[in-house]
């Protein structure tokens, strides 16, 4: 086992899957020879060649279409944006497209593809390249959504992303990237798409998060123990499907929920979280669910970030609401 | 590059000399005439008989969809009428290995392509079975958002270089359709990638109602490939000969790895845009419609084979006749697929089937088996 971070997680992932099958393809903007902006794809193309890793014209819109295309042909893209602010110019390509792929097809086609994209905040970036749009992406049927919060899930969820058969949006937060390392296998594993993770275990509080929000939520819950509040958190790893069955065995133990989220408050996947608790386990609730979210302006330019971005603090401070309702 | 600095570089005159240079080709005239021997593809007899055939059998295809839409026995049709010479004729330079990716007025090339005359009436109807391509069949259904398809077909095209495959991807729209975004990001992508692509840009003169002019300041639309820096041709569109030739010498250029092609094929749709209650009224007048009735694909071609002795009435005839029997029996076979479930739909999301889906499926089928 290696001590990695989760760029080199995903670095590890991509150069397993393009060594596994020779249909796996790797492209975008400033991923050959660049490696990507955030050397994601480092060495990739030395190794693997420029028939499978390559540069792209600087096109989103394009690049969604060429991965449609190519999978048409029966390759397994896995094309990045740059930066997921950067998505609007492919929606087309991503909801309009791929996503209806087995639909528009009567199920007779498939589009295989992974896209990849970093997003999420702390990291002071420009306009549009930090904001949080899972729920965007969540609200499309055909699609799956993934997001790691650490290098070992990332890896393994990668690798299940790629081999999957219907389009993922794998979303790799920023400020996880080189934060901290973990303990990596080198061998290749996969951990399934739409499987939630405990990664915490308690019995007064049920905190869901994912991304960048399970460290936070995991600082929260060690704040609390320190009150005697038992707390567990679970990492949702996927936001489209959910994994149900986690959630509310886990609402139905502790009675108390909240969901935490890095993107704004409206619409979005705590929203759905919240829906799927009433709607499934209400009788097991003894407080309402809540939710610690960004508010609802769009992201934050950097000098606003800090105040913006939920914290291990606001998520004390709600699951104190829910623990004493 | 050494600067020339006694000359001051004109861009008004630069750009007046490259359009003057996207003249129309042009094969057969109006009246049936070769008008340029030396472009003259030379199609063997059998070959201008089975293009005449197939041109005849889709006007025949249009008049019918047309009818069989105002019974209300058909969905969303899109007419298809003078657009003969530049569907019909671009197709009959491909190979079955090509691939095809449509606009939702391309339907005659999947048929000649090989999608089954009862599936695109399905489709039409907006059932799902219409959809299922054959195996085999190397098409994409119709694409409904304008000018998606000229992206995923350079996606199909690079998929084809690097499997190393004798074969191209051809995608079509309008002249509205050159002016999407991914108009441009199509051609431009596959010439940077010399993707063995054919872009054909069918221009009808107007986008719904919108006139060509509106949609760009370009002279041609065939000159925007300068820009990608790949060949462009203006071409009659209402010439089969002429449609024929570049669309198969883009084919040979592509297949020996020179890249894309872009063509603008100049022509005019006689019907409205679609059947869902476009007037052509509101945006043309009927001296527009008979300067282009003029023009007609078939009356040209008619002559020119009538010259050679190679058609007739009789023959016409009888296509007609076999169109119109196929047309029948297909309908038919349409009407006995079974009815769309959203069950159906349902099932076919996702490979496996997440939660939601799943409570979702128990819940319609017991609506549907009610």
């Amino acid at each position: 086992m290696a001590q990695m971070t989760m760029i080199q997680a995903i670095t590890d992932a991509l150069k397993t899957e393009l060594k596994n099958d020779e249909n796996v393809l790797v492209f975008g903007e400033d991923v050959g020879n660049n490696g990507g902006v955030f050397r994601a794809t480092e060495g990739l193309q030395k190794e693997f060649g420029e028939d499978r890793v390559f540069d792209t014209p600087l096109a989103e819109s394009g690049i969604g279409g060429l991965a449609i295309g190519l999978a048409l042909q029966g390759y397994r893209p896995v094309p990045e944006i740059q930066f997921f602010g950067f998505v609007f110019e492919v929606m087309d390509s991503i909801s309009g497209q791929m996503a209806r792929m087995r639909y528009r097809s009567g199920g007779s086609q498939h589009a295989p593809v992974t896209i990849r994209s970093p997003f999420g905040g702390g990291v002071h970036t420009p306009e549009m390249h930090a904001d949080s749009l899972e729920g965007l992406m969540a609200a499309s049927p055909g699609l799956k959504v993934v997001i790691p919060s650490n290098p070992y899930d990332a890896k393994g969820l990668l690798i299940s992303a790629i081999r999957d058969n219907d389009p993922v949006i794998f979303l790799e937060h920023m400020k996880l990237y080189r934060s901290f390392r973990q303990e990596v296998p080198e061998e290749e594993y996969t951990i399934p798409l739409g499987k939630a993770d405990i990664k915490r275990e308690g019995k007064d509080l049920t905190i869901i998060a994912y991304g960048a929000m399970v460290q936070e939520s995991l600082k929260a819950a060690e704040e609390l123990e320190k009150e005697d509040y038992s707390v567990e958190v679970i990492d949702l790893r996927t936001v489209q499907p959910l994994d149900i069955e986690t959630i509310i065995a886990s609402v139905e133990k502790t009675g108390r929920a909240m969901v935490v989220q890095e993107a704004q408050k409206q619409a979005g996947i705590a929203a759905s979280v919240v829906a799927e608790i009433t709607d499934r386990a209400i009788l097991s609730l003894d407080a309402p669910v809540l939710r610690v979210t960004a508010p609802d302006t769009v992201f934050a330019f950097s000098q606003a970030e800090e105040v913006w971005l939920p914290n291990a603090k606001d998520i004390v401070e709600t699951a104190k609401k829910v623990l004493t309702f | 590059m050494a600067a020339k600095k006694s000359q001051q570089f004109d861009p008004v005159k630069t750009l007046s000399e490259i359009e003057e240079k996207f003249e129309m080709f042009q094969v057969l005239n109006e009246e049936g005439e070769i008008v340029n021997k030396e472009a003259d593809p030379k199609l063997s007899d059998e070959d201008l008989q089975e293009l005449m055939r197939r041109m005849v059998y889709t006007r025949i295809l249009d008049q019918r969809s047309i009818s069989l839409n105002r019974q209300g026995r058909l969905g969303f049709y899109a007419p298809t009428a003078g657009q003969e010479a530049s569907q019909i004729a671009s197709h009959f330079a491909l190979k079955k290995e090509d691939f095809i990716l449509p606009g939702y007025r391309d339907v005659p090339q999947l048929i000649w392509h090989g999608w089954p005359l009862e599936q695109a009436f399905l489709f039409s109807r907006g059932h799902f079975m219409g959809n299922q391509m054959p195996e085999g069949l190397n098409v994409l259904p119709p694409q409904i958002i304008i000018g998606a398809q000229f992206i995923q077909a350079t996606g199909v095209a690079l998929g084809m270089q690097k499997r190393k495959k004798e074969a191209v991807a051809i995608t079509y729209t309008g002249e509205g359709g050159s002016s999407q975004g991914d108009f441009y990001e199509g051609i431009n992508f596959a010439g940077s990638f010399r993707a063995p692509a054919i872009f054909i840009v069918q221009n009808n003169q107007y986008a719904i109602s919108t006139p060509r002019e509106v949609q760009t300041a370009a002279k041609t639309i065939a000159q925007k490939a300068v820009a990608a820096g790949i060949p462009g041709i203006f071409v009659d569109g209402m010439d089969p000969l002429a449609v024929y030739a570049v669309t198969r010498d883009a084919r040979e250029r592509a297949i020996k790895g020179d890249g894309p092609t872009l063509i603008e094929t100049f022509c005019y749709r006689y019907g409205p845009h679609t059947m869902a209650g476009d007037d052509p009224t509101r945006y043309r007048t009927s001296d527009i419609d008979s300067e282009w009735e003029k023009k007609d694909p078939l009356v040209r071609f008619r002559k020119y084979l009538e010259g050679k002795d190679l058609w007739s009435e009789e023959k016409e005839t009888e296509v007609m006749d076999q169109a119109k029997e196929e047309i029948k029996a297909a309908i038919k076979k349409a009407d006995g697929a079974p009815k769309q479930k959203v069950t159906d739909l349902l099932g076919i999301m996702y490979e496996e089937m997440p939660f939601n889906i799943k409570e979702q499926m128990d819940i319609y089928k017991a609506k549907e088996s009610k």
